[in-house]
């Protein structure tokens, strides 16, 4: 099938196969699943999670809002985001500072090349 | 029909020209819609256009138009040497950048009429927009360099007016102008003292004619770091990057969507200027790794920087800085190796034509996301993830396009993102292995990036506040439909792209003898 066929310079890439193909194992799976265990009960205490005993969170509790997400990730990165963030002060002069100073060090680079 | 091709470079940027100048004498008479659905269809007529000229150019060669000449085409009158007069010279590139420019352009009208409907100073706002759009052609189809740095101006003038927009709601606006303002006078001072530099030399302005007769001088030199450092920064690279998540933010989500493809003008401009302009007579190794490094750079800084927003539009810019990232990348090892033929031939042509490819690609999906958070914006009247939440309860067809451009711009398969991304990853491995490896290490913090926003917008329980939350009117939803259905069809059919636009563009950048003798002719 050449119609959509991508060279990608170390080989090809086919968007429709793929989306065929993930066609077929979408069904597959869709099949798998309705092979589960028929004595499944839907509304019951069999579909409740059980949280160490717990009482379940409702639904407008338990939704993890933007600042909480991947708060792990950037606590064990604060070292890198700690002087990132510091630079960008949005200062106007600060601003026109990393230009000049990009400006310099190209000027050097190719001054020297 | 020939007629009308012939002077098609001339109309395509008078059309918009004289509407901003009529819109105002529209507006005293219909304020509402009427002014919207005007604007849209010159824009429309714009892009019918720039696809006429692209079909022509794409079969026949580079478009070349004199203006005030006794013939259009004729660069050179009986007599002359050099040209003088103003030239538009499209080819393959720049025909490229025209397709983006009056497709964002025609769609962002086209999603204002409902999204700018309840604001006062609409004149205003489509005037700037019209005005905008010819700068974007113009610094797209020039070949004169001080033309270029007109247009410039005239892009950076109504793009201050249009971020600035907004100040009525709160002064953050005015300030992303002001700021905006300041950055974009730098870089107009640097280019117009680099546009001296070069007729001081050598008498012309004409960029084929300069290219002809460049000898790569000290002074020269001096131009190419002030036109490559102030570009880079009017493109977003890291780490002039920070006017981009102000500017970006404060303006009107279509416009944001139009400043995307003015920034990515100024990219346009970098490359031209490296290929079509020095071309093999600077040291491309050295600009080469220059133009790597602050890809590196962007495409890292630009994805964790955006981690950690928390308003939905300067998550989106920050991403905006590293998708740039990825067209320096490509287009940088292009440059790097433009001197070794072998490495041209074996990946070089690809990097570029997955950098430029890119910039298409880059130009829908971004619009698309930066329009959905516009829907967001139009419904829930915030941009805090913080306080969103369910949202896809209510409003479906922007969460389907939410999923599409998220999807592109992460670089899933079968969306477009996916495509150009691949050909970076497979062909900057062969130049450096570890370029390729940060740029997927980037794809997949894109993806962590707006599962985040796909989690707090979108999932969830409906809240309170948002029970009443109705779609979007028609006209944003056709808009961003538009850009979705683009985002697929590029994605299931790459090669037809590839082959027909991007293949083209990189061949007129890296052949600079086609793009001087387009002008000079055997000479």
């Amino acid at each position: 099938m050449s119609i959509g066929l991508l060279e990608t310079g170390s080989g090809y890439w086919q968007a429709i196969i793929w989306v065929i193909i993930t066609v077929i194992i979408g069904i597959g799976v869709l099949w798998l699943r309705n092979k589960g265990k028929e004595e499944y009960k839907k509304n019951t205490n069999q579909t409740k999670p059980f949280l160490s005993g717990n009482p379940e969170l409702t639904k407008e509790d338990s939704h993890v809002g933007a600042s909480h997400i991947y708060w792990g990730f950037t606590e064990a990165l604060k070292h890198y985001y700690q002087p990132l963030v510091n630079i960008h002060t949005g200062n106007i002069n600060d601003y026109s500072g990393w230009v000049v100073l990009v400006m310099a060090i190209i000027f050097i680079i190719v001054g020297v090349s | 029909m020939s007629g009308i091709l012939t002077h098609a470079p001339a109309l395509v940027i008078a059309l918009p020209l004289l509407a901003a100048f009529l819109v105002p004498i529209i507006g005293r008479f219909n304020r509402s819609k009427g002014l919207g659905w005007f604007v849209s269809i010159i824009l429309g007529l714009s892009l019918l256009m720039t696809l006429l000229m692209a079909n022509h150019i794409l079969s026949n060669g580079p478009l070349i138009y004199v203006f005030g000449g006794s013939e259009p085409g004729l660069t050179l009158p009986s007599g002359y040497t050099v040209p003088i007069r103003i030239i538009f010279q499209i080819d393959g590139m720049g025909i490229f950048m025209g397709i983006i420019t009056a497709v964002v352009s025609f769609l962002g009208a086209v999603y204002s009429i409902s999204f700018m409907e309840q604001h006062s100073g609409l004149e205003k706002y489509y005037t700037l927009l019209l005005l905008l759009t010819t700068a974007m052609y113009g610094m797209e189809f020039t070949g004169d360099i001080f033309n270029f740095f007109v247009f410039l101006e005239i892009a950076s003038i109504a793009s201050v007016a249009l971020i600035a927009f907004r100040s009525n709601l709160s002064g953050e606006p005015a300030e992303a102008g002001f700021k905006y303002m300041v950055v974009s006078s730098i870089a107009a001072l640097m280019v117009l003292f680099a546009v001296g530099l070069f007729y001081g030399q050598y008498d012309v302005l004409n960029m084929a004619t300069i290219a002809s007769v460049m000898q790569f001088t000290q002074l020269d030199k001096i131009a190419l770091i002030l036109l490559v450092t102030v570009l880079a920064m009017k493109a977003g690279s890291v780490p002039m990057h920070m006017w981009t998540p102000d500017a970006y933010s404060e303006a009107p989500a279509p416009i944001t969507m139009i400043l995307v493809a003015a920034s990515q003008a100024s990219l346009y401009a970098l490359f031209r200027v490296t290929f079509s302009l020095y071309n093999i007579t600077l040291n491309t190794v050295v600009i080469g790794w220059i133009i790597i490094i602050l890809g590196v750079l962007s495409m890292f800084i630009g994805v964790t920087m955006a981690i950690i927003q928390k308003d939905i539009k300067r998550l989106m810019a920050y991403h905006a800085i590293s998708q740039t990232g990825y067209m320096l990348l490509g287009v940088g090892v292009g440059l790097a190796v433009l001197a070794n033929p072998v490495a041209l031939e074996s990946f070089g042509i690809k990097a570029m034509e997955g950098g430029i490819f890119h910039i298409m690609n880059h130009a829908m999906y971004k619009g698309l996301l930066f329009l959905t958070a516009g829907a967001l914006f139009y419904r829930t009247g915030t941009r805090d993830l913080n306080k969103m939440g369910g949202l896809a309860h209510n409003m479906s067809y922007t969460t389907v396009f939410f999923i599409i451009g998220a999807a592109a711009i992460a670089g899933i398969p079968p969306f477009n993102g996916f495509a150009s991304k691949l050909i970076i990853y497979e062909s900057v491995y062969q130049f450096n292995p570890l370029l390729s490896i940060i740029a997927m290490l980037v794809s997949i913090l894109t993806l962590a990036s707006f599962v985040k926003v796909f989690h707090s917008a979108f999932l969830g329980p409906k809240l309170e506040q948002y029970q009443k939350v109705e779609e979007v009117p028609k006209s944003m939803v056709v808009a961003m439909a538009t850009l979705a259905c683009i985002i697929v069809f590029f994605g299931l059919f790459p090669d037809v792209i590839v082959d027909n636009l991007v293949h083209p563009a990189v061949m007129a950048l890296i052949n600079q003898v086609n793009y001087t003798s387009a002008i000079l002719g055997g000479m």
